[in-house]
């Protein structure tokens, strides 16, 4: 518990960091919220008028001031392009945007370790170059032509896929809200249809995004296992008369996944910045799209709170793995 | 990423060992060889394009591939091989101009927090953990969009992005010889600290950040592109290969493949090349890979 | 002061719960239920409110009603409706009388209801007029433009009877009452839940309180809207269409092939290259609307920069590559406007007497301009799929005259305030004036009052009497000799050079009919029809 507490306070300094620079970056954007906002035949005592009530006729520190001072309480400002509080529109909207991101990296894993172990084994084989060049080719193309062609290819050629219209066809009906993830909220009311129309349209999304993941994920398992076939507690067990397969998946896999764990914070990070253009190609309602149409129209507070809420997201979860972190590796549990 | 503690005598024989990855490994072979042709294009571009790449001729626009326009031609009637070939020197300036930026400042910061320790490492640790809770690219898409989107602004916020990486990377390397014995003898022999950095640290740690380099050069290659697809791009007509993926990907729908698969061939091509390089850089750098 | 304002919004609840609205017989069929797909929907439920966005005019459509409305008048293809400036009939009004001195107009109201079953009265109508010309922002201002100022013209004579005093004679009065502004509010109910605040701001931003055809079942902003129609409606025909489900779908490709497939009903807002190819497809059907009192243009700055010379507006108007235009950024989807025979006539747009003749161009800029001109034009980046291949046709265009262009893509947010600084010496934009009278358009493009549409800033008072003569002309021959003043005036001072006029494209299913078309752009679900 009191690592816990430990690491949230550790990561303090960054989030002040981040609500900084966010607001800064905000500011700095060349965009006139007021007069936007006012609409195209406003007058200038208008735009005046929706510039004092929005606070950005006050110097920067006092907006600053009053912006944290709301953030306290948990206000995260009005977005003016969905015309609601921030804090309910992420709210509505980062369950989708999770869902999509964990399966896709729950993918990426399921496909990219065992390749990465694969390659590190049979280093120097074609299965090892085969794999390489697989991985590097997803990594290679622009996550919104992935995309785009997937959709040309199995909706409108093909036909297998649904039709790309967001997290379910538009006769279907949203499961009863518990966790926001459609998969799990409909599995628990036992609605297996719904189930299956959730999982149908996450099927593109899913693929890209994952596909964009496979490469970091790959190499740094091949690395990481290469580097403990070559220590020497492998080596004796080798001696010892331990079969390969035991070797490998015993005494490897265990101590090389925790290279793996510590960059999958890192890659995380880098699928929450794809996922803003998959959201886009697929009208998938998450976050991401929500926060680039705000940076489009400069309206500052949904890109203020976006940037808060994947900051303390990616907090939590770089948490979550230094404690799955002292699971996989007892030294790093009794130093703590 | 384990320590070379490779003095500057040894180079001849980095050499060496460089030449027999590079014959050795058929893809890392494959990478440098499609390298250098990008750089050709990037030098000689405008000599090589068949045709004008800005030159609209409304009458043939959209054509699919033929003799005449083999990777056929766009909404204006523009060759869209001359497009793709002239474009490899912008997109190799955005990446090797980024690359550089970020080398210079990350790999600088992160070696001085490294060396120096104490509070140069806790400012340095501070801003590559703030830059890295932000999601990456909507923190370049902020940046592009508050500076303007010029290549240059591309550019620096390709650089920032990738800042905590090479800060990491080089603070990691240089704590571990803080203490190396050729440090210890420099520092008996009456260096100053500061010297010390720069005569043997940074050489000492620059094959290692070379591996990187290669591997950002193709993300700021792809960071370019998903800026031009939300509208943030270089400025139009400047042919580039994320613009003109960005662009033809809405003819993908309507059948007109060709618009964007042609530039997003080369631009995947870049990539792939740049990440091999990177293994194959890795191979040359890795001592257990040495023969 | 507003800070208690936006804490109040962040109590109130984010979306409008599903409502009573459900199906009080048998749910709606599949055959009842329309599937429309647009780029992104409505930001509010109130079109009066500020910051309102393009799509909540369809709220006001079709969840409210007004005094007045166009009357549909068929297109010639007989693929739907679109509407003419002054034929009105009545919405709410059961019947309207002019008085006899021209400065008054009484309305006797049908007898109809609110969704929350209250009786419509001439207090509701007085309260949302009341309303939208204090409101402030774009509500007023529109409201203004057909001379409708102050609270004290609005008077409820009894229950069912209602009077507009007429601050001048305007002929634009009655037909403003008929667009997406001055529609009413059940004002009992929105001041109920107003919450302290007299016009209900906030509450009605996320609740609809209205007498029309459809009532709003979910709203997600960003995601869907739910429409679904409201059995009661007497204020014209029972629409055949009992629910909408209108998704957002922000990837024109994506809406393209949902429509290609055949699994979205009708959609809006593609890239005019999308509806050529589906037109000429046949799978589905193409309703393209010249879009009134419409244009495409390229504004140059007549007070500052290179072309305050009108004769240099003139060679860049022979320069434009118009036809080449219309092919590769239009691909077709608008009207010419070059090639005119110089003679005007009161229709409007029409042709400007200028085509492509470089030689023209050429000579004209070696006499003003030998050294060259190096400027830069600027457009919507928001608007790219059209503005951007022209902008870049242009270029190419004027760089054999010496002049130099550089493009500048402005995000969305930048434009508008790049527009008010005034200093862009070439821009190009789309403006559409919802009450199509040619003195309208001049009035916010070419006028020394320099609005925010005056991209050109250009200010002429012998322009501004013909303009304002128009606008208050007191007879038919007046009109016609000052309109014919004006557009011959802007044929040769070319404050802006027009390239096209828009059509207003709409993909469906052949199995759709019924589309209507209003100024305010946004679908008409009360008239179409699924079979």
């Amino acid at each position: 518990m009191r690592t816990v507490a430990l690491r949230l306070a550790g990561a303090i300094p960054a989030l002040i960091g981040v609500i900084l620079a966010t607001f800064v970056l905000t500011r700095v954007l060349p965009g006139d919220t007021a007069s936007y906002f006012a609409g195209p035949t406003a007058s200038a005592e208008s735009i005046a008028q929706i510039r004092a009530e929005l606070g950005l006729d006050r110097p920067l520190p006092e907006q600053f001031l009053r912006y944290v001072t709301a953030l306290s309480h948990g206000d995260l400002g009005m977005s003016l392009t969905t015309g609601q509080p921030v804090l309910d529109d992420l709210a509505a909207r980062l369950p989708a945007s999770a869902e999509l991101t964990l399966s896709a990296l729950l993918l990426a894993m399921a496909v990219a370790i065992p390749l990465g172990i694969l390659a590190a084994v049979k280093q120097g084989s074609l299965a090892d170059h085969a794999c390489r060049i697989l991985v590097t080719g997803g990594v290679s193309l622009p996550v919104f032509f992935t995309g785009l062609l997937l959709v040309y290819v199995f909706y409108f050629l093909l036909g297998w896929s649904p039709a790309p219209l967001g997290r379910l066809d538009a006769f279907a009906s949203a499961p009863p809200t518990v966790t926001g993830f459609f998969l799990v909220d409909s599995l628990l009311i036992g609605d297996t249809e719904t189930f299956r129309a959730a999982l149908a349209q996450m099927v593109l999304p899913v693929c890209t995004l994952s596909l964009f993941a496979l490469a970091p994920i790959a190499r740094i398992s091949r690395a990481s296992m290469l580097a403990v076939l070559g220590s020497d507690f492998v080596r004796t067990a080798r001696a010892s008369g331990l079969s390969p397969r035991a070797v490998i998946l015993t005494y490897g896999f265990r101590n090389a996944m925790l290279p793996v764990l510590t960059t999958l914070g890192m890659v995380f990070s880098f699928l929450l910045g794809a996922n803003v253009l998959v959201e886009k190609v697929f009208a998938w309602p998450g976050v991401g799209s929500y926060a680039v149409e705000a940076l489009i129209a400069s309206d500052f507070a949904p890109v203020q709170g976006f940037v808060l809420a994947m900051a303390i997201l990616y907090v939590l979860l770089n948490l979550a793995i230094d404690l799955l972190y002292g699971l996989v590796d007892p030294r790093a549990r009794m130093a703590a | 990423m384990s320590a070379t503690q490779a003095s500057p005598s040894a180079f001849a024989a980095s050499l060496r060992h460089a030449r027999h990855v590079v014959t050795g490994n058929a893809v890392t072979g494959l990478a440098f060889a499609m390298f250098f042709l990008f750089l050709l294009c990037a030098a000689f571009g405008p000599l090589i394009a068949p045709y004008d790449p800005l030159a609209s001729n409304t009458a043939i626009a959209l054509q699919p591939p033929s003799w005449a326009h083999p990777f056929g031609t766009d909404q204006l009637g523009r060759d869209i091989l001359s497009r793709v070939v002239v474009a490899a020197r912008l997109d190799m300036t955005v990446a090797i101009a980024s690359v550089a930026l970020v080398f210079a400042l990350g790999g600088l910061a992160g070696v001085a927090a490294g060396f120096f320790g104490g509070w140069t490492d806790r400012v340095v640790g501070r801003i590559a953990d703030t830059i890295m809770a932000f999601p990456l690219f909507v923190l370049a898409m902020g940046i592009v969009a508050a500076l303007g989107n010029t290549v240059t602004n591309i550019v620096i916020a390709t650089a920032i992005v990738n800042f905590p990486l090479y800060a990491r990377l080089a603070r990691a390397e240089a704590a571990i010889r803080r203490e190396a014995g050729f440090v210890l003898a420099a520092r008996l022999t009456g260096n100053s600290e500061l010297r010390i950095l720069l005569t043997q640290i940074l050489p000492n740690i620059l094959p290692i950040m070379a591996v990187q380099v290669s591997l950002t050069m193709g993300y700021a290659i792809l960071n370019a592109a998903g800026l031009s697809f939300i509208g943030l791009g270089v400025r139009p007509p400047t042919p580039e290969w994320g613009i003109m993926v960005a662009e033809g990907a809405s003819f993908i729908v309507s059948g007109e493949w060709w618009v964007a698969l042609f530039p997003g061939l080369a631009l995947m091509l870049a990539v792939f090349c740049f990440n091999l390089l990177g293994d194959g850089l890795r191979d040359i750098v890795d001592p257990q890979r040495r023969s | 002061m507003h800070r208690r304002s936006l804490l109040a919004t962040a109590l109130a609840a984010p979306f409008v719960k599903p409502s009573i609205a459900a199906a009080q017989t048998a749910a709606p069929s599949r055959r009842e239920t329309l599937l429309l797909v647009q780029e992104y929907g409505p930001n509010s439920l109130d079109m009066q409110g500020i910051g309102s966005a393009q799509p909540v005019n369809g709220v006001s459509l079709n969840c409210y009603d007004r005094l007045l409305r166009f009357k549909p008048v068929p297109l010639a293809d007989g693929n739907g409706g679109t509407f003419q400036i002054n034929e009105l009939e009545g919405e709410l009004a059961e019947n309207w009388q002019v008085a006899s001195d021209g400065m008054s107009a009484t309305f006797r109201l049908r007898e109809a209801r609110f969704h929350s079953g209250r009786a419509v009265t001439a207090r509701d109508v007085k309260w949302s007029l009341d309303r939208a010309v204090s409101i402030g922002g774009f509500a007023t201002t529109q409201m203004a433009a057909g001379s409708l100022e102050k609270a004290e013209q609005f008077v409820a004579v009894d229950d069912r009877t209602f009077r507009i005093d007429f601050a001048r004679r305007d002929k634009m009065t009655l037909p403003n009452l008929a667009v997406t502004i001055p529609f009413v509010f059940d004002s009992e109910l929105a001041q109920k839940n107003g919450g302290g605040d007299p016009w209900a701001k906030d509450w009605l931003k996320n609740n609809v309180a209205g007498s029309g055809a459809f009532k709003v079942e979910s709203w997600k902003p960003g995601v869907e809207t739910i429409y679904v129609r409201n059995d009661d409606w007497t204020s014209g025909r029972l629409p055949s269409l009992r629910r909408i489900i209108a998704r957002d779908i922000p990837s024109p490709s994506t809406r393209r092939a949902l429509i290609e497939r055949g699994d979205a009903d009708i959609s809006y807002g593609l890239p005019p290259k999308d509806f050529k190819d589906l037109a000429d497809g046949g799978k589905v059907k193409v309703v393209g609307v010249p879009v009134p009192n419409a244009l495409w243009s390229l504004a140059l700055n007549a007070a500052t920069g290179p072309f305050t010379d009108a004769r240099l507006r003139q060679a860049v108007a022979w320069a434009i590559p118009y036809e080449k235009i219309m092919q590769a950024s239009l691909f077709g989807r608008g009207i010419a406007m070059w090639g005119g025979d110089g003679k005007a006539t009161t229709a409007w747009p029409q042709p400007y007497p200028y085509d492509t003749n470089i030689d023209k161009a050429k000579a004209l800029v070696a006499q003003l301009a030998p050294g060259g001109i190096t400027t830069s034009l600027i457009f919507d980046a928001g608007a790219a799929t059209i503005a951007e291949p022209m902008a870049v046709l242009i270029k190419e265009a004027l760089a054999p005259l010496g002049i130099t262009v550089e493009l500048q893509k402005i995000p969305g947010a930048n434009f508008r305030g790049e527009l008010n600084k005034k200093t862009a010496p070439m821009a190009i934009n789309r403006f559409g004036g919802w009450l199509d009278y040619p003195d309208y358009y001049f009035f916010w493009n070419y006028h020394s009052n320099n609005s925010i549409f005056n991209i050109s800033s250009y200010q002429n008072k012998e322009m501004d009497k013909l303009v304002d003569g128009a606008r208050f002309a007191p007879d038919a021959t007046s009109y016609e000799r000052d309109v014919k003043g004006f557009i011959e005036m802007a044929f040769s001072e070319l404050p802006a050079l027009p390239i096209c006029q828009p059509l207003h494209d709409v993909a469906m299913q052949k199995n759709i009919g019924g589309y209507q078309f209003w100024p305010c752009r946004e679908p008409d679900f009360r008239y179409l029809t699924k079979g």
